[in-house]
């Protein structure tokens, strides 16, 4: 025992351990290993192999865990989908007792869990209990409420079915939250896998939904590594992926998916900016700091590895900032002084040594705490790379460790560019008392979250999830819900009327198609329109455009890889058109609707001569296609944002964003109507599209570019390239420049359409799955096509003197 | 960057304290040091809030630190009932503030004492008297405590008394207003006055926290005080609304860092009014050694000015050693 009187003289804090008793008995009944947890039981691997969980503080082994195998997955989704009909058919009322009792669960189980959590992942006992285990509960709570108002509040929507969800080893059990919370409020089953290397709080946690009732089959938990997962991922009796997790692995699973018409979001890897003004409070901001990046070991999708600080204060910022290093502690998790814990496995560890290294020896200024590493465990001090440039490894490469590189900038607009030079937009901190500049800088930077002077803020009623490769779909809050939901009415996809194929030749024709009238009509020419300018194709193809007896109607160029690249080098040169208000959009899409109306029956005689249907439909579709604009001019200025009620004197603003460039791929029912119901929302938001027409029939849609010209529409802001849409659409799928795409046009393509698009982790939208009657305003307009044309970007803002 | 253009940062190291050199001699009044201060309150607060969080200390190293809390309390009456008697007894208490027998089953090398006794001038004389050979000064509030608004002349003759009468340290208190109005030259005169009517006496610098309701005021205030000479600052009066808090501590500490970057002088901090529990104690104790670090963990550098925290520590320590919850009934007032 050291003597009070030597404590005295050196004032230690001594040790301090949280007890893990009761959570080792619970390990010891478990000794023979863990089972998988399918349709409300334990249910032991179907091939009887499991594998070890250890404590990354000493590399003791703490668990064995049931591997899952194919059969064991087959299983739990068959139980997830018996389950379904049932839960599903519950009300939100109903459903939400089931969750309200799961929130009481992990607060009455919460030491239990904050304690299996520190010693499985490693991390700090207080962030444990203080920070993961109270969101678990808040994120069950807040959805508790969505299921009770969900017949109220998603009138229209219902669930998806089988949710597949993977998660991640940084937060074992808030991520269970954050994927389960919502999945069952909005009546959907889940099969879940969590991490191979941190399991064990998911499985506590299936006893906790015995313990609330919870029907069986509604929630089923697979244990396995990567392989696992892979085949949850493609089981075909899985409706909706969830997943968080690296990009690479978030971009197989793209792949993987592609065009199977699951429901995917990912919340994937980050780099992001911590961006410090010369007016900030920097004393805050330096905690701040420690927030950010030395909470949970730097493991954290969104920490602010990134620190960009302005010029003027950049010395004294770091000055400030090696002192508070010097007090961070690392040692036992368990420890309630602990601030840092080991890294969760060697792997990770030596991932990290390695990207430090390459720092090094890219030149940066590498800098550690004077403290000895404890020994034993996967620890890695906390670190500061300085002088980092934007060109070196670690300033682009998520290290996903407590290692900050940092970087000077010397004016506001220099840091939104330092800022979103990167790959990734999950998050961003802002520190400055200004609010001005803040407010400026939230703006301008691309990212999911933004925090003004404060970092790491999390609260279930917000959406969290990234922009760029950070992934798409939000976790939290409304436009959380909506990942978990679908549109209800259009049923499933139908069979769609059997329209004819194109035919994309290019040769001279001959004999000619036979041509009803004496005299030659005058030969109207078709281009593609780019950049408000019509082009022709670069391939120099046109190919024939017929009605559906066979004869010719015109002929439209036949676009290529080239032409889509030009198109979206116009539309990014059409910004301008993002930083309109919304009235001033609103002015401009009112005057396309009443320049269609004044040229309503060339448009009709254009349709029936193309699409035949008879004179009458054709009038309608260019009547309805007036309505649509009108409709989508009207919602300009009304899409608003909301303002979360999250946490007591914070203004948490979730703003509907442009992505900016769009890719749109129409359907060939409706051709002008079809179109003019995609490129609408999109651009009445403040997108920029290349739009790529039905190929069938695409005239209507280069008729109407000469609408475009005379209505204001600045050049750029609708691009049109006409051609094979399978080709087409892999090329817009592919391309990196374009921030998200829908593809309403069907076909064998769509595979290949999503398969590309997993290159920059754009987000796909295929229509829900259903064949849209264009005529029928509850399916062919609303909302949801303003959700999909926009992302949500969640900016904190604290306040208070 | 170039060196005239920022102000490096010392290393938290200054003269040894405690002795006559240390004190801190002030400096002319820089506003360029506190003009552009910048405190944002959610940040402070959340840095506040996890001081208790991530600092905790149990079984003997609790002890220990609750020991050393005792020793830097100033042991205070300020109250309109207060009497010669009254003080004599607090002083015999501030002598023998922990059991004998605790003191022993501790295996400490000598009794503990409190930082000091705390009364109002009057109360000086007697205070001296009970207090003599202990070693353990006599603090007096003086300026017209606690509100201040007493002619300047008025104020500073009533530190010269309690000073004649004994006492080694006086606690003052500014006048809001300057502060309020952003008059900093005649805060700082004020100040600068009063520590030259201490003479020899240490001067704590009461701010009024409370009054001054913002923390960027806390901050200017504090830098203020110390450029005028304060040996230490200090929180609250006790009579504010709102007492010591751990935000505005953490402010006032961040002021005393900046200014010993800026002049290598330590200054002590005292927060006043609010601390009851041994919890508060050890909440304001790692508060102290983490942003400012060990030495300001010793009385020369931290008090505590409270009345009935002793209470609560000595029952804290009993249960150390006892594995018993204490009474205060089995601990002797002061």
């Amino acid at each position: 025992m050291t003597a009070v009187k030597d404590i005295l003289k050196t004032m230690e804090y001594g040790p301090a351990p949280e007890s893990d008793a009761p959570v080792r008995e619970w390990l010891a009944e478990h000794e023979s290993g863990f089972s998988h947890f399918i349709g409300g039981d334990f249910t032991p691997p179907a091939k009887g192999r499991f594998f070890e969980t250890k404590n990354p503080a000493n590399g003791e082994v703490l668990a064995r865990i049931a591997e899952g195998s194919a059969a064991d997955v087959d299983e739990a989704v068959r139980a997830a989908q018996k389950a379904f009909a049932k839960w599903s058919g519950l009300s939100g009322h109903v459903r939400a007792r089931y969750l309200y009792a799961l929130a009481r669960l992990v607060q009455k189980r919460a030491r239990f869990f904050a304690v299996l959590e520190s010693l499985d992942n490693g991390k700090p006992i207080r962030e444990s209990r203080d920070i993961d285990v109270p969101l678990v509960a808040r994120h069950f709570y807040h959805h508790a409420g969505w299921a009770e108002l969900i017949e109220s509040e998603f009138a229209g929507h219902g669930p998806l079915g089988v949710c597949g969800q993977i998660i991640p080893w940084n937060f074992p059990l808030l991520m269970l939250a954050w994927k389960v919370a919502p999945a069952l409020a909005a009546g959907n089953t889940v099969v879940l896998k969590p991490a191979e290397q941190t399991p064990l709080t998911a499985l506590a946690f299936a006893g906790l939904a015995a313990e609330a009732g919870l029907p069986a089959g509604v929630l089923n938990i697979v244990t396995g590594a990567a392989k696992t997962g892979a085949m949850l991922v493609e089981h075909d009796g899985v409706d909706k992926l969830a997943f968080t997790g690296s990009t690479e692995v978030g971009r197989a699973i793209r792949t993987a998916s592609a065009g199977t018409g699951k429901k995917l979001s990912l919340e994937l890897g980050g780099k992001s900016p911590f961006i410090v003004c010369d007016d900030a409070d920097l004393d805050s901001a330096v905690e701040g700091v420690v927030d950010s990046i030395w909470f949970n070991q730097g493991e954290v999708c969104c920490a602010g590895s990134r620190l960009l600080v302005q010029e003027a204060v950049a010395e004294r910022f770091h000055a400030k900032l090696r002192r508070r290093m010097e007090t961070l502690r690392l040692g036992d998790p368990l420890d309630k002084t602990t601030d840092i814990g080991p890294i969760v496995d060697a792997a990770q560890l030596e991932r990290i040594k390695g990207l430090v290294e390459t720092g090094c020896r890219e030149g940066a200024e590498c800098w550690q705490p004077s403290a000895k590493l404890p020994k034993g465990g996967h620890f890695f001090p906390p670190t500061i790379l300085s002088g980092v440039a934007p060109a070196s490894t670690v300033a682009q490469e998520e290290i996903f460790g407590p290692v900050l590189v940092s970087m000077t900038f010397r004016t506001p607009d220099e840091a939104a560019r330092l800022a979103n030079n990167s790959r990734y937009g999950l998050a961003a901190s802002i520190w400055s008392e200004n609010i001005n500049l803040a407010l400026d800088l939230a703006a301008k930077i691309k990212a999911g979250v933004v925090w003004v002077n404060a970092t790491n803020l999390f609260d279930a009623a917000a959406g969290f999830g990234g922009m760029k490769e950070s992934g798409f779909g939000r976790e939290g809050g409304r436009e959380g819900m909506f990942e978990y939901l679908k549109p209800l009415g259009g049923g499933p996809a139908k069979k769609p009327v059997k329209l004819p194929a194109p035919d994309f030749s290019v040769a001279p024709a001959f004999p000619p198609a036979p041509m009803k009238v004496d005299t030659p009509k005058l030969d109207r020419t078709a281009k593609l329109y780019v950049g408000g300018r019509q082009a022709r194709p670069d391939s120099g193809h046109s190919y024939t455009i017929r009605n559906p007896r066979g004869h010719e109607v015109g002929q439209a160029g036949l676009g290529s890889r080239k032409d889509i690249r030009n198109a979206v080098e116009a539309a990014h040169k059409a910004s301008g058109w993002s930083a309109m208000s919304g009235h001033q959009r609103a002015q401009v899409l009112y005057y396309l609707a009443e320049n269609l109306e004044a040229r309503r029956e060339e448009f009709a005689a254009r349709l029936e001569a193309m699409c035949g249907g008879g004179k009458k439909a054709a009038g309608e579709e260019v009547d309805l296609s007036v309505r649509r604009i009108a409709f989508y001019a009207a919602h300009a200025d009304k899409y608003d944002g909301r303002v979360h009620s999250t946490m007591a004197r914070h203004v948490t603003l979730a703003m509907n964003e442009p992505f900016g460039v769009m890719g749109i791929l129409c359907p060939d029912n409706a051709p002008l109507l079809g179109f003019v119901s995609l490129v609408l929302p999109a651009i009445a938001l403040g997108n920029r599209v290349v739009a790529v027409p039905s190929s069938l029939w695409p005239l209507a849609a280069t008729d109407f570019y000469q609408v475009l010209d005379t209505s204001d529409v600045p050049g750029g802001v609708v691009n049109i390239v006409t051609g094979a849409t399978d080709e087409l659409a892999a090329t817009i799928g592919g391309h990196d420049d374009i921030a998200a795409a829908w593809h309403f046009a069907g076909g064998e393509g769509i595979g290949n359409f999503e398969r590309a698009a997993a290159g920059n982790l754009k987000p796909t939208w295929l229509a829900d799955g259903r064949a849209i009657d264009w005529r029928d305003a509850a399916a062919g307009q609303g909302r949801g096509f303003l959700r999909h044309a926009s992302q949500v970007k969640n900016i904190w803002i604290p306040y208070g003197e | 960057m170039s060196a005239d253009r920022v102000t490096p940062l010392a290393p938290l190291s200054g003269p040894k304290a405690g002795t006559e050199a240390a004190r801190n001699p002030g400096t002319e009044l820089r506003p360029e040091w506190f003009e552009e201060a910048r405190v944002n309150l959610s940040g402070v607060e959340r840095r506040a809030a996890t001081i208790p969080t991530r600092r905790t200390v149990k079984k003997e190293w609790q002890a220990a630190w609750l020991v050393k809390a005792m020793s830097c309390i100033d042991l205070t009456t300020l109250a309109g009932d207060d009497t010669e008697e009254r003080v004599r007894r607090l002083c015999a208490k501030a002598r023998m503030p922990l059991r004998t027998d605790l003191v022993e089953a501790l295996g400490l090398e000598a009794a503990p004492k409190v930082g000091a006794v705390c009364v109002y001038p009057t109360m000086v004389a007697a205070a001296a008297k009970a207090l003599e050979g202990s070693g353990i000064p006599v603090a007096s509030v003086a300026t017209g405590f606690p509100a201040g608004l007493m002619p300047l002349k008025l104020r500073l003759e009533e530190i010269r008394y309690a000073v004649g009468e004994g006492a080694g340290e006086i606690d003052i208190v500014i006048t809001r207003a300057h502060v309020l109005g952003q008059d900093w030259q005649a805060l700082y005169d004020e100040v600068a006055a009063m520590r030259e009517a201490c003479g020899p006496a240490h001067m704590k610098a009461i701010l009024a926290t409370g009054d001054l309701k913002t923390l960027r005021n806390v901050f200017k205030a504090s830098m203020v005080a110390m450029m005028a000479g304060a040996d230490f600052i200090k929180t609250s009066t006790g009579k504010e609304d709102v007492n010591a808090t751990l935000p505005v501590s953490l402010v006032m500490l961040r002021a005393i860092r900046d200014y010993l970057e800026r002049t290598g002088q330590k200054v002590g901090f005292k927060p006043a009014g609010g601390l009851k529990t041994a919890k508060d104690a050890l909440s304001w104790q790692f508060l102290m050694k983490e942003e400012l670090g060990r030495d300001w963990l010793e009385p020369d550098l931290f008090r505590i000015g409270a009345s009935s925290l002793l209470a609560d520590i000595e029952r804290q320590i009993e249960h150390f050693v006892t594995g018993r919850y204490s009474a205060a009934m089995r601990h002797a007032i002061g």
